[in-house]
């Protein structure tokens, strides 16, 4: 009982903290509501790190700490909320993320004012992301996926890059109206499979492994959700919304976005295309897989032609959502581990990147190499070296997070699963290694450009001061997740492989 | 030929129509004895009315009941033209509702001062009570006759109150675009009427189904007749290709009569959709869905892509009113396999579970549209700029309403309906139908969501802020929908275990 009552405590704690701020309106001080921020998503983290220590770790393949109620049986709808190893490490990244923002938001305001609407807003997304990674329920999954939509756009409209305001409403509109169309798809393929199933209970789906859905049927929803998830990911050539959304965004809204709201979308592949419609997924997973790496090598190309960090942090997630797209598209246990491990590891190292070019920008007013020149290990020698820190990770330097899920995925990629055609997934590998190549190009590239070399701009600048104590704080816990996550690879993967051996096994066992 | 004997009248089963037609003379009556300043008594009366007649049909409810039935011959009593079953009672509760609201957010147009547009008090009360009255009628009528003289019962108060509002030539115009497609249309339902009683014999919607759905008798004069017949209800709820006197209307007329067409109306003119094809026409279900199929498609999509060009609010809301008519129909255009299946009374759970969200979160949408408009009466979206300033609770309520209609959260309600209407389309298994939903939606979003950010956006500096003084009235029927919306979303069973039942009985 205590462990279902974390679970909606994670979830009532940024409810209430969105609701209590609207509520307050005037009588909450703009200047206060971080602090109401911080000890919201606070209370959410401490409830699901307890979750987490409840949850019974030989046993992550099953759903635990289940609430399952009737919500309104007309639509088939139920209030089924769990974690298992798949769902407990997006949650508290989704958690830490927050978290951390929460804190960088207490000294660090978003330009535009309005900081108790910024705070709720941020909440509201809390409340979207956790639900979507608890929910067992199709329907729900939906209606939590859904949630973040609306605060999202806020947050990208009005408090996204000061100086480009039509640039940034535009961003925002691209983001809503890709990502509705993609779940609106999405909840077409749900409702496929319900038509074909009666059920939206994802565990029960899983057990079932597309049991008693038609191949036909089967295709159809498989195209359907995986193509909405795709927009989500996002998949190349889905991935236009990206990289605007991304730049323009603040600071927090490029945390979120990369850190979490990606995740969403290839945490429902593997939480519910692969399970429930295996042998449809299985078809299309050829095109899926060959659409990864390209847009493996996409990203990699496209971040070389930036001139903007900022924008450049953005294009890279499309490189490094697809290997984790690749490694669906293996429909192997080692894939779908290198899966979730590279989205977890892209959620801590983008995120931490994003800060750090949010903060950069802060301090210099742009994000442009041009403008920024090099120098910054003599400017700003701790922001240098953070930067450069999260390049190698992101580059996926072994002994950091980012090596393993691309290793893990590449490994599926050679030897996938037996329906898939062998040839071609190595020819996919092939393709990926040469986008791993041209990815750490462009990130010692940055480093080069913008860490290394004669201090150009510093003198004209006033002082600027280096990484704040508080900064740390806010960013610490994401430096400290890079390396655990690089060192001890174990802590995570003994988690999420029974789950993932259980998707995978689906009506077979 | 049927013998038409006398037959004692159930007076229970009619008590919601009485009682409602009764108000109406009450308070023309009473207007001619009060003074002016007592336009407070008109509004007591008619609301008082309204909830009397909503308190009966909370005590029919469950019920099944018929009255004015005709002996078919054998002694049995056959054919009933008022038939009360729960879908009658839902729709009918819908009506009552939404007129209840309406008579609310009018007190504050019959108060006004005469130089800002006051509308006359019993007229007012009498024709939107009138109106309702054949709403009323029109959701228990079994027999072609008393279905287009119900749907004239409701047209012809409304031209009236369209053009209420003396001395405004948009009014007139409005006024007289709507009459005149609303007399086309009719005229085109009456041959279709005169045909299908040619092909049948018959205008009770029992008998004529039976004999439809005989295969033998199968004529193209039937089909003519089925069709044409729809063309009439078609009208009412501004589908393509008989939607252009929506906007023209709803910005001609006074703001809360827009309300009122956008939801009585037209949740009388579906409830005649749904009432005529399931009772007279389930044998023709694969010559009407597929049309009503291609009709929704078609209206969801015109109104949505028109909608996104407006920048007056009640225009927007207009075109907006005709896009959502174009879900309300996606349920009835995949109802073809159903004249024994159950597919039948699903569609119909998902038309009555999205009319009963819709109708809401409309009113509530419309109901701070009128409140703003007295005071910018322009009527630009830009008018809405920072009302989250001066009237946060106006706002809110827009914004919720808004939202609902795009069916996204916090718009939870519109989720649901959403999905009950996509739901439908699949388990119709007309993919196209469900996927052209899907991106509908994409497109409605644009313009709802443009809508509901200038309501949070900073106020311009130079611009005066208004206070809006929201009338006591207005607020409780804002309030009032508001609160039913949340609710819906909360517990969406409400609305569509409602549904549930009453799909068993119709189907």
């Amino acid at each position: 009982v205590i462990g279902q009552v974390l679970l909606h405590v994670a979830l009532a704690a940024p409810l209430v903290g969105c609701l209590g701020l609207v509520a307050a309106g005037r009588r909450v001080r703009d200047r206060r509501s971080p602090e109401v921020g911080v000890v919201a998503s606070g209370i959410a983290l401490v409830a699901l790190v307890a979750a987490a220590l409840l949850v019974d770790r030989d046993d992550t393949g099953r759903a635990q700490l289940v609430t399952d109620v009737a919500w309104a049986p007309a639509l088939d709808l139920r209030w089924h909320l769990g974690v298992d190893g798949l769902s407990l490490p997006f949650a508290l990244l989704t958690a830490v993320l927050v978290f951390c923002c929460s804190i960088y938001t207490v000294r660090v305001r978003p330009e535009a004012g309005r900081l108790r609407a910024f705070v709720a807003v941020v909440l509201l997304i809390e409340v979207g992301m956790l639900g979507t990674f608890l929910a067992l329920d199709l329907l729900l999954f939906f209606l939590f996926f859904e949630v973040v939509l609306v605060p999202m756009w806020f947050l990208i409209a009005w408090w996204g890059d000061p100086h480009d305001r039509p640039g940034r409403t535009s961003a925002a509109t691209t983001f809503i109206l890709y990502t509705l169309l993609g779940s609106a798809l999405m909840l077409v393929g749900f409702l496929v499979v319900h038509a074909q199933t009666g059920t939206f209970d994802m565990v029960e789906l899983a057990a079932r492994g597309g049991e008693g859905i038609s191949e036909g049927a089967q295709l159809l929803a498989a195209v359907a959700i995986v193509g909405g998830l795709a927009v989500k990911v996002p998949v190349w050539p889905l991935h236009t919304w990206l990289p605007d959304a991304h730049a323009k965004a603040p600071t927090v809204g490029s945390v979120l976005l990369a850190g979490v709201l990606l995740k969403m979308g290839s945490y429902g592949l593997v939480r519910i295309a692969v399970p429930a419609v295996p042998e449809g997924v299985g078809r299309i997973a050829p095109v899926l897989g060959g659409l990864a790496v390209v847009g493996i090598v996409y990203g990699a190309l496209a971040c070389l032609a930036q001139s903007d960090l900022k924008r450049l942090v953005a294009y890279s997630s499309v490189g490094h959502m697809g290997f984790v797209v690749l490694g669906v598209a293996t429909l192997t246990p080692a894939g779908l581990n290198g899966s979730v491990y590279a989205g977890i590891a892209h959620g801590v190292i983008t995120g931490l990147l994003f800060f750090l070019a949010g903060a950069i920008k802060d301090r210099h007013g742009t994000s442009e190499f041009d403008r920024l020149g090099g120098g910054m290990y003599a400017r700003l020698p701790r922001l240098g070296a953070l930067l450069t820190f999260g390049a190698v990770a992101s580059l996926g330097l072994p002994g950091l997070a980012g090596f393993w899920g691309e290793l893990l995925s590449l490994i599926g990629a050679f030897r996938p699963a037996g329906l898939l055609d062998r040839p071609y997934f190595l020819v996919l590998l092939v393709v990926a290694l040469v986008g791993l190549v041209l990815t750490a190009w462009y990130l010692l590239v940055v480093v080069r450009r913008v860490c290394q070399g004669d201090d150009v701009i510093g003198a004209r600048l006033p002082v600027l001061g280096d990484v704040t104590r508080h900064e740390a704080a806010s960013w610490g816990p994401l430096v400290a997740l890079t390396l655990v996550l690089g060192v001890w690879p174990g802590l995570l993967l003994t988690v999420v492989d029974p789950a993932v051996a259980t998707l995978l096994s689906g009506g077979g066992s | 030929v049927t013998e038409v004997t006398a037959q004692g009248v159930d007076w229970a089963a009619v008590a919601p129509v009485v009682l409602t037609a009764a108000t109406a003379l009450a308070v023309l009556v009473a207007d001619l004895w009060l003074p002016r300043r007592a336009a407070g008594v008109l509004t007591a009366i008619s609301v008082g009315g309204t909830l009397a007649a909503l308190v009966t049909v909370g005590l029919l409810w469950g019920d099944s009941r018929a009255t004015f039935c005709v002996d078919s011959g054998a002694g049995v009593l056959a054919s009933c033209s008022y038939v009360v079953n729960p879908v009658t009672l839902v729709f009918q509760a819908i009506v009552l509702v939404g007129t209840l609201v309406v008579l609310l957010l009018t007190h504050a147009e019959i108060t006004a001062p005469a130089d800002h547009g006051r509308l006359p008090g019993g007229e007012t009360g009498f024709l939107v009570l009138s109106s309702a009255t054949g709403a009323l009628v029109l959701a228990a009528g079994r027999d072609l006759a008393t279905i287009v003289v119900a749907l004239e019962v409701v047209s012809l108060p409304a031209f009236a109150l369209v053009g209420l509002r003396r001395r405004d030539p948009r009014g007139a115009e409005g006024a007289l675009t709507f009459f005149l497609v609303s007399v086309v249309s009719i005229a085109v339902m009456l041959y279709g009427v005169s045909l299908v009683y040619g092909a049948t014999g018959s205008l009770y919607l029992d008998q004529i189904a039976a004999a439809l759905a005989d295969p033998a008798g199968r004529t193209s004069v039937a089909t003519a007749g089925v069709l044409l017949t729809l063309v009439g209800l078609a009208f009412k709820v501004g589908a393509v290709p008989f939607h252009f006197w929506v906007p023209d209307t709803y910005a001609g007329a006074p703001v809360v009569v827009a309300a009122y067409l956008s939801v009585v109306s037209k949740a009388a003119g579906l409830v005649g959709i749904v009432v005529v094809v399931s009772q007279g026409f389930p044998a023709y279900a694969d010559v009407w869905a597929p049309a009503i199929a291609v009709i929704a498609v078609a209206t969801m999509t015109l109104g949505n892509v028109a909608a996104l060009r407006q920048h007056r609010a009640v225009r927007l809301l207009a075109w907006s009113s005709v896009a959502q008519s174009g879900y309300m129909l996606v349920p009835l255009g995949v109802a073809t396999s159903g004249v024994t299946g159950s597919r039948f009374g699903e569609a119909l759970s998902a038309v009555i579970a999205y009319v009963c969200v819709y109708a809401v979160v409309n009113l509530a949408a419309f109901g701070v549209v009128a409140i703003v408009s007295r005071h910018r009466p322009a009527g630009l979206i830009e008018d809405y700029r920072g009302l989250a300033y001066t009237e946060p609770a106006s706002a809110l309520a827009l914004g919720f309403g808004l939202l609902a209609l795009a069916g996204l959260p916090p718009g939870v309600a519109g989720l649901w309906a959403k999905v009950v209407v996509i739901d439908s389309a699949v388990s119709g298994e007309a993919g196209w139908l469900a996927v052209a939903v899907a991106v509908n939606t994409v497109i409605g979003l644009a313009y709802y969501l443009r809508w509901t950010a200038l309501l949070f956006a900073r106020p311009v500096a130079g611009r005066e802020a208004v206070s809006y003084d929201v009338p006591a009235a207005s607020g409780i029927a804002v309030g009032l929908a508001l609160a039913v919306g949340v609710a819906f979303s909360v517990l969406p069973q409400v609305v569509l275990g409602l549904a549930d039942v009453s799909a068993g009985l119709l189907g």
